[in-house]
């Protein structure tokens, strides 16, 4: 007990609480001009933006992929099941050089995008890729065992009380997973986020236009610039723990709803 | 993230399901899902070592053989074998904390122990620039004694025990809560003292759990680019980790030696998937046994 708490605070906490004591010297005003200007700003928009429309993307195909693998059976089912787990296996670095190399103007799926004039490597579009490839799990694997463990008992008591398959899955099936979505489509936001590995290669980093905010705190390290750096990595730290905060939140709010 | 999955997955049984949609609307379902998941996970794993393998095999076995590459994957396997130890000590002890015993503030430390899954990986590589590094708080005394930690390994270390932090005690906790406390009770009363219950009776049920978490946190930690990019300053053959050795070689346009060492990388996690069904299969089928052994009991 005594243990968990001391490696706890020394391998987590107290490194972590270095950032917010470290930008206090920085000053208020400094922090603030540092962590508004207009390239830092741009970093959080495409950050949070790109994050988020791939949570988005990952929720309404996690959802599915979810649904086909526990209701339905198909040949090969086992593999694709356990392949779902390869963004949290491969690291990140491996997604990134890959993605990029298929997606560029030459690679085996960019030459075609190309052909219609649908650009994906070095802009937001390749940044949203590489995010929906990491956040795929998260959805998937928090909604299955929900639909594992939905009775098929309810279904047939609300089929046999006149309901046609449409209402069952929009008024039995949906309100009883939606706690676990919201809570997987946060879970793939917050780690998009924060990622660096996959799509520093697939982003090209143009400043203002493909730079991500991890990117730009990396920058100001490379730069030994370690008071603007710490002041951005602050930010980030208050998305992340905010996020964090609304996950468990939304766990629990998920848990008493189930058990009711 | 994954929490308790394994315990709640290892229930599924085969149900056939005899309420469904109409064929149509299965197939387009199916043929979305698998659609998606081909896109995103066959083609990049097949494109990994299609290029590794571009230029032949014997390219691939030189590329793989470099001095850089075999020092780097050296390193990988040192900073795992020393973080993922230290972790799965700290989860059986986190999973104990939580399980047997009550205590305010329990959810708290649910939270901080989930805090590296949300923390941005460059980040928490910097916090160890800014703890060790030259104008950091111990750089001064860790230059006094003539010590490196930033830009060297153990500055690789420490990135890597804080990324793969949380794995092991977010699987063993709820199998420990699962577990309840009655057989610990029994062995004490019975006479046996805390590290034989802890032996004979705690480990036998979490093992499973257990090696599942070691797996998750095994390949996290090796597969670790962002924190120890931050931190290890790549010295070419001393702090190279093979994550950051496909980096270097990609942006220096080798490109068929980068993916040969990422197919190494993509090797393993190929491994660690291989293990995780098979770790799966074995608690189901436990679980399996336990209740036809339960449904004779009774009947």
């Amino acid at each position: 007990m005594g243990y968990t708490i001391f490696y706890l605070c020394l391998i987590v906490l107290f490194p972590l609480l270095t950032l917010p004591i470290r930008s206090y010297d920085l000053g208020w005003e400094a922090f603030w001009t540092t962590v508004t200007d207009e390239r830092v700003v741009a970093s959080y928009r495409l950050s949070v933006g790109a994050a988020l429309a791939a949570a988005a993307i990952n929720a309404v195909f996690g959802l599915v992929v979810a649904w086909v693998l526990t209701r339905y059976r198909f040949p090969g089912q086992r593999i694709f099941d356990a392949l779902i787990d390869l963004p949290f296996a491969l690291p990140t670095a491996v997604a990134g050089i890959t993605l990029t190399t298929l997606y560029a103007p030459n690679g085996w799926i960019g030459r075609h995008l190309e052909a219609y004039g649908v650009k994906v490597a070095f802009t937001p579009l390749g940044i949203t890729l590489a995010l929906v490839f990491i956040g795929l799990p998260f959805v998937v694997r928090t909604v299955q065992p929900v639909i594992d463990d939905l009775d098929l008992e309810i279904e047939e008591a609300a089929s046999s009380l006149g309901a046609s398959r449409w209402q069952i899955l929009t008024k039995v099936v949906v309100p009883y997973l939606f706690p676990a979505w919201l809570t997987g489509f946060a879970l793939a936001f917050a780690r998009s986020v924060g990622e660096y590995g996959s799509v520093v290669f697939i982003a090209g980093n143009m400043p203002m236009r493909t730079e991500i905010t991890p990117l730009l705190i990396i920058t100001q390290l490379e730069q030994y610039d370690y008071a603007r750096a710490t002041a951005i990595a602050v930010v980030m730290l208050l998305i992340s723990f905010t996020l964090l905060l609304v996950i468990n939140g939304m766990q629990s709010w998920a848990s008493r709803r189930l058990s009711t | 993230m994954s929490g308790g999955s394994l315990t709640r997955r290892a229930r599924t049984s085969g149900r056939i399901p005899h309420l469904s949609e109409p064929r149509w609307l299965r197939w387009t379902l199916t043929g979305v899902a698998l659609g998606f998941l081909v896109l995103f996970l066959f083609v990049p794993l097949a494109a990994v070592f299609t290029e590794a393998l571009r230029l032949g095999f014997g390219a691939y076995v030189r590329a793989v053989r470099q001095p850089e590459a075999l020092s780097a994957l050296r390193l990988t396997l040192l900073a795992a074998a020393i973080a993922v130890p230290l972790n799965l000590v700290f989860g059986v002890s986190a999973g104990w904390a939580i399980a047997k015993f009550d205590f305010r503030g329990k959810n708290v430390l649910l939270t901080l122990i989930d805090l590296p899954f949300a923390v941005s990986p460059v980040i928490a590589g910097m916090i160890f620039v800014l703890l060790f590094g030259r104008q950091g708080w111990f750089g001064p005394w860790v230059t006094e004694h003539d010590i490196r930690i930033v830009f060297a390994i153990p500055g690789i270390v420490l990135a890597t025990v804080f990324v793969s932090f949380p794995f092991v005690a977010r699987e063993i906790i709820p199998v420990m809560q699962a577990m309840g406390r009655e057989e610990e009770e029994a062995a004490r009363v019975l006479g046996a003292n805390g590290f034989q219950t802890f032996l004979r009776v705690t480990l036998p049920n979490i093992k499973w759990g257990l090696l599942y978490g070691v797996l998750l946190c095994n390949a996290r930690a090796m597969g670790e680019f962002g924190a120890v990019s931050v931190v290890s300053g790549k010295i070419r053959g001393e702090t190279n980790t093979l994550p950051l050795h496909v980096e270097i070689l990609y942006n220096e346009y080798q490109f068929q030696a980068a993916f040969a060492a990422a197919s190494l990388l993509a090797g393993l996690a190929l491994v660690t998937l291989v293990l995780k069904v098979l770790v799966e299969q074995r608690v189901q089928r436990t679980l399996a046994a336990q209740a036809t052994m339960g449904a004779q009991g009774e009947g």
